[in-house]
């Protein structure tokens, strides 16, 4: 703590951390008031006299109500849903083997795939997105679902495998052996006594990559065009935005309504989320 | 050999047992493992490493949408050399990735320095503190193009309350002060995330050894920067290079907030390639683009993996 008076710990402390705390969460209060703010308050300049920036005394739900029953948005919701959860099943699936392999089993080149996927996770999206598309056309899955829960994968693994490798090496070799010498085989070995222990881990793991798979821009973007089939974040900056015109009050309730699922799963499982993004960084 | 002793011991520990022939062929590490990654292989190879050798093909041809193209040789590369557009792209890259890292870094750690304290609401605190981090890029950034929007800005409007403004300011349609905006928000968006981490690696270092050099006679500020910092050294390292990469590559939150203008003043690497790759339909010089990243990253994956060795030798 900080020693001496108390002014030390106002200006040392207290004020900063609530400097920092307001600045990181007032686009989601300004957020919020957009989306319930009538049209005749928003569009008003900020040099008008009556401009009352930080609360509005008519809220309304017309917005939100023009977001759901005039658009696609619980589609895009949906088809949100759908691709985050089929990716990251595809991926903790890939990534426990993966990582069971590589961090419990000897043989030749296991340290060089260790590395090779390591390289992987460090390939940006915005590396391969144009060969990629033009693949996805050539497979038949462009506009598809399939476009995005077959490539979503891709960053996913490797991120899991790494997290995964983390949790494996640190469970007792002893364990696995206990359960062979009673007459387990190798593979079931794995699957009743490792995988289960290992299930902190996995939520860590699920829970990140269902957080990075929604939040996904670039490929969802290039590889989807049908409005139906897009997903919340590609609708929301497509089909409400026409021309130069923006729909605002839409745009921010869409943006709202957008967040929520993630922000749920991140509120119930917090100290899964930071572990595993601390064990992303850490490995 | 010895692998092949065990498992033959436990197979006659467990001779009762009648085992499939796949099961007795999976007691082999090396059949074991192969099966286990033959899954990921197979992703891998056909959504990254064929990508890939598809990238480098279509950057030495002059391929458009639906047309093969011709075999053009080193055209494309040399094209972008020549190229104005893209020389601003890459140097708004650099600035930006510099810029961004250096102010999330110093935030970060200042932030992760005041969470390292104990203090009532902490965990809560904590929680919040990362939602401009896990909240879709792509929406937040909506909430501050809304922000910077010339005539309805609230930014405009405090800075005009509190005196500091005369006139408004047109955050993302000035080409001089347009990068720096767009800089805002990603140092906004990232610094939770340099926060956490860094907590994490602050959270490591014993209390006693700040203790003890408190009673050495260290200031504070001595505590911090011979004590702390050398210690938190190698998360800091690993977090900046994670880093880097990302906001080296970044799109999302350029394309939502200026697509790359006003007149280019914000154009990086991926917005530029997805403008002439997806925008114009010019495939192979959109790839061209997009692989001309490929030696930055290279070079910072390396450095990484070398840090990494170094710090698990030590």
């Amino acid at each position: 703590m900080i020693e001496g008076a108390k002014w030390r710990r106002w200006i040392f402390f207290y004020i900063p951390l609530c400097a920092f705390i307001f600045t990181l969460l007032f686009p989601f209060y300004w957020m919020l008031v957009t989306a319930v703010r009538p049209d005749s308050e928003l569009y008003r300049p900020w040099s008008a006299p009556n401009y009352a920036p930080f609360w509005t005394s008519h809220p309304t739900l017309d917005h939100i109500t023009y977001l759901l029953q005039e658009t696609l948005f619980s589609t895009w919701m949906l088809n949100t849903l759908l691709i985050s959860i089929a990716a990251t099943l595809i991926s903790l699936f890939c990534g426990l083997l993966a990582g069971y392999a590589l961090s419990r089993l000897k043989f030749r080149f296991a340290g060089m795939l260790g590395t090779a996927i390591f390289i992987t996770y460090l390939v940006p999206q915005t590396l391969l997105f144009i060969p990629l598309a033009d693949i996805i056309r050539n497979f038949r899955l462009g506009d598809t679902p399939w476009a995005l829960i077959l490539t979503y994968p891709t960053f996913l693994i490797p991120f899991c495998t790494w997290l995964l490798m983390g949790y494996f090496k640190a469970i007792p070799r002893e364990l696995e052996e206990c359960a062979r010498i009673d007459g387990a085989a190798r593979w079931q070995a794995m699957l009743y006594i490792i995988f289960p222990i290992a299930v902190p881990g996995i939520l860590s793991a699920g829970i990140f990559a269902f957080t990075l798979s929604w939040n996904e821009f670039i490929y969802a973007l290039v590889f989807l065009s049908s409005p139906a089939e897009k997903t919340v974040s590609v609708g929301v900056t497509s089909e409400l935005i026409r021309g130069d015109v923006f729909y605002w009050g839409s745009l921010m309730a869409g943006a709202l309504l957008g967040s929520i699922p993630v922000a749920f799963v991140y509120s119930f499982f917090v100290e899964y989320y930071v572990a595993g993004l601390t064990g992303a960084v850490k490995g | 050999m010895a692998v092949s002793d065990v498992t033959t011991t436990s197979d006659t520990y467990t001779g009762s047992v009648r085992r499939w022939p796949v099961t007795r062929l999976l007691e082999d590490e090396r059949w074991l493992a192969l099966v286990l990654l033959v899954p990921t292989m197979v992703l891998l190879g056909l959504f990254i490493a064929y990508p890939f050798v598809k990238g480098v093909e279509l950057s030495v041809t002059d391929a458009k949408v639906g047309v093969p193209g011709n075999f053009v040789g080193m055209q494309n590369f040399v094209g972008l050399l020549n190229d104005s557009i893209f020389r601003v792209a890459v140097w708004n890259t650099i600035v930006y990735t510099a810029v961004t890292t250096v102010f999330k870094l110093a935030l970060g750690l200042w932030l992760a320095l005041l969470l390292n304290r104990n203090f009532k609401g902490k965990a809560l605190t904590r929680a919040f503190i990362l939602l401009p981090f896990i909240i879709p890029t792509v929406l937040s950034t909506f909430a501050w193009k809304w922000m910077f929007d010339p005539t309805f800005s609230v930014i405009n409007w405090t800075l005009f309350r509190l005196g500091i403004i005369s006139s408004r300011i047109n955050w993302l349609g000035d080409p001089s002060l347009a990068l720096i905006s767009v800089i805002i928000v990603n140092v906004w968006r990232g610094v939770p995330f340099y926060a956490i981490s860094l907590l994490a690696g602050l959270q490591t270092i014993n209390p006693e050894l700040q203790d003890a050099a408190a009673i050495d006679g260290a200031r504070p500020w001595q505590r911090f920067w011979y004590v702390t910092w050398p210690l938190l050294l190698p998360v800091t390292m690993v977090v900046v290079l994670f880093s880097v990469i990302q906001t080296f590559a970044d799109f999302q939150l350029v394309y939502v907030l200026t697509g790359g203008g006003p007149a280019n003043a914000t154009q990086l690497f991926a917005t530029y390639a997805y403008q002439i790759g997806v925008g114009t339909g010019l495939l192979s010089q959109g790839a061209a683009i997009s692989l001309a990243m490929f030696p930055v990253l290279l070079v910072v994956v390396i450095v990484q993996l070398l840090y990494i060795r170094r710090v698990e030798t030590l």
